[in-house]
């Protein structure tokens, strides 16, 4: 990227590069050739309205992107991207940058051939088509879908050196959706019936057992995301919605529900997100992502690139339990902790979106910051975590995460005493 | 809207149910009528599945171990196989048939699936080479962890523990930093590193 002349003549950084400003002239000797030079947007007309029918963001904004991490997987189908939670702002998550995991690829469906089938201990067993689905009364909600595998890089220790790549597992959209109970009363529920098995249409076909009183409390069969039909990646043309779980129960390109009386106990919930304990016994049935945190910035990818003076910091907290009235942050590696301001919607099951603004004094900073959620639970610190755990299960990494900032303002992932 | 109906859809016909209905439960509800050897396991995972798996299981490069591993699930790099982790051969069945060989899925016969199951049987020691996996004694066999999972308990230990109201004044007298992330440098556009699965 080339800077622009006026971040050159001041030396603050170019957006997205990483490099830092030692400093910041306060005084301009010299007239800024940005206000008396006239510039070519000034001068020459725009695009017009009909240039860009799908609009897409600034080409100055072309580094806030999806990454992959390659050495994670064995390729890059059943794989794992990450959302540039550094570069976004407020709650939502926009379409383009949420992350993405897939078992089998990203399923290209056409909605005409798509159907919706319930079957199994129902009364009748039904299909659906995308039509039939659209005259079903729908809701509104937010709702955050989480990894289970979010920051579980990091259990081990200090890994990867940014909050896309440690937190970045993540998304927070507005869902469309048929409450899941209004298609199971469609199809009758018998009385034994316990569990349901949602299945992917893609070459994954995935499943996963969840048991009846989570289908008929608040789980969706979602159409749209933040207004407009689900993204391929994101399952379109339909799929699961489970607040508050784990996001590998949000079954995508969602093509039947079975109902039945017991779990199903299928690869996705015995051989993965089964979390693997330090006497060589393992948890099932971890759905509810615990309440958790992250400064996005400054963070590594987002250096403090103003020199000491007043400083933003923001991030990003969640529950799988409730909402998040307070967060706090510590400047000082957790002597002492100051509660943030809380900005913006507080949903049930969403993002929420904290502010820490302070003085820097130019010196180092070990940031952390710790959710309260709702119930009275606060996000435990990783030793914490690993006393309870181990090292070894991989999922539900909730622990809070340290950032170091040095005298320059560049940021590196950490781990304190 | 409780209690209401909207007359929606139309009735699943029994050859659309039996197309798309091939989960497979520990019980052993589900399974299809079918059977095969180790030997003729041997031949179809050989062709279909070696490429990825190995000739016994070990795996080729990053792809999944489908053998070995016992005892190491205390380890710090535990190798979890169905036959050192997985509790139930349905999941084994199950999976292989709905998902397997990857980028081909479902191309799979059920008989076929009988032979590759038994052939993993045989290649985690459990079964002998004469061994026939079919769904008559489907669910005698029983793997050896299967007793080592429990539903989760983080309401019983963890959630009370991390429900106590935190210091928030003079909460240290000293902070070290114990581990850095550049000293690893393995983060994206960096060299490869060996870690835990994603």
């Amino acid at each position: 990227m080339k800077p622009s002349r006026r971040s050159f003549l001041t030396g603050a950084a170019a957006a997205g590069v990483g490099s830092v400003a030692a400093t910041v002239a306060k005084g301009q000797t010299a007239p800024d050739p940005a206000i008396t030079e006239l510039q070519d947007w000034q001068v020459y007309l725009g695009d017009g309205v009909d240039a860009a029918p799908y609009g897409m963001p600034s080409k100055h904004e072309s580094h806030v992107v999806r990454r992959t991490v390659e050495w994670l997987t064995a390729d890059n189908v059943s794989s794992i991207n990450f959302t540039p939670l550094h570069e976004l702002d407020g709650i939502i998550t926009p379409n383009g940058v949420c992350f993405e995991r897939h078992h089998g690829g990203a399923a290209e469906i056409d909605p005409a051939e798509h159907r919706l089938m319930i079957n199994g201990l129902v009364d009748k067993e039904l299909v659906f088509t995308m039509e039939d689905l659209m005259r079903f009364p729908r809701e509104n909600h937010v709702y955050f879908l989480e990894c289970a595998a979010n920051t579980g890089m990091e259990w081990a220790g200090a890994q990867l050196n940014g909050c896309q790549f440690t937190h970045g597992m993540i998304h927070n959209v507005m869902y469309t959706g048929i409450p899941l109970k209004l298609l199971l009363a469609e199809a009758g529920l018998k009385t034994n019936a316990k569990w349901i098995l949602p299945e992917g249409a893609d070459a994954s076909a995935m499943t996963r057992s969840i048991p009846i009183e989570k289908a008929l409390d608040d789980c969706l069969v979602a159409f749209k995301m933040n207004g407009e039909a689900l993204r391929t990646e994101q399952g379109y043309p339909v799929r699961l919605v489970v607040p508050g779980w784990e996001g590998n129960m949000w079954v995508k390109w969602l093509r039947r529900i079975e109902v039945g009386d017991e779990p199903w106990h299928h690869r996705e919930e015995t051989s993965k997100y089964t979390d693997l304990l330090e006497d060589g016994t393992a948890r099932r049935f971890t759905w509810e992502m615990d309440a958790k945190s992250v400064i996005t910035n400054p963070s590594p990818q987002a250096p403090l690139t103003h020199g000491p003076g007043y400083t933003v910091l923001t991030g990003v907290a969640w529950s799988g339990r409730g909402t998040i009235p307070r967060v706090d942050v510590t400047l000082d590696g957790g002597k002492n902790w100051h509660q943030a301001r809380m900005s913006g919607p507080s949903l049930n099951k969403s993002m929420h979106r904290f502010y820490f603004e302070f003085e820097w004094d130019g010196k180092p900073l070990l940031l952390q910051s710790r959710a309260h959620d709702s119930t009275g639970y606060v996000q435990p610190t990783k030793n914490q975590l690993r006393e309870w755990r181990g090292e070894n299960s991989i999922y539900h990494n909730n622990g809070i995460q340290t950032w170091y900032v040095n005298e320059k303002g560049e940021a590196e992932n950490v781990e304190i005493s | 809207l409780e209690g209401i109906t909207f007359d929606l859809g139309r009735e699943a016909l029994p050859e659309e149910v039996a197309a798309w209905n091939i989960d497979i439960r520990p019980d052993g509800q589900g399974l299809p009528v079918g059977s095969g050897d180790v030997w003729t396991g041997e031949e179809v995972y050989i062709e279909n599945c070696a490429m990825c798996h190995g000739d016994f299981g070990e795996a080729v490069g990053r792809w999944p171990v489908l053998a070995g591993g016992w005892d190491t699930l205390t380890h710090e790099d535990p190798v979890k196989t169905p036959g050192s982790y997985w509790p139930y051969l349905s999941t084994v069945w199950d999976y292989v048939h709905r998902a397997m060989p990857y980028g081909q899925a479902q191309s799979l016969t059920d008989d076929e699936v009988y032979a590759i199951t038994a052939y993993l049987l045989y290649l985690n020691n459990l079964v002998d080479d004469d061994f026939e996996l079919s769904n008559e004694n489907f669910t005698e066999v029983r793997l050896p962890n299967e007793d080592g999972f429990f539903m989760d308990d983080r309401e019983e230990g963890e959630i009370p523990a991390f429900s106590e109201e935190p210091c928030m004044e003079n909460c240290k007298d000293s902070v070290e930093i114990t581990m850095r992330a550049t000293i690893l440098d393995v983060t994206p556009e960096e060299e490869e590193a060996e870690v835990t699965e994603a």
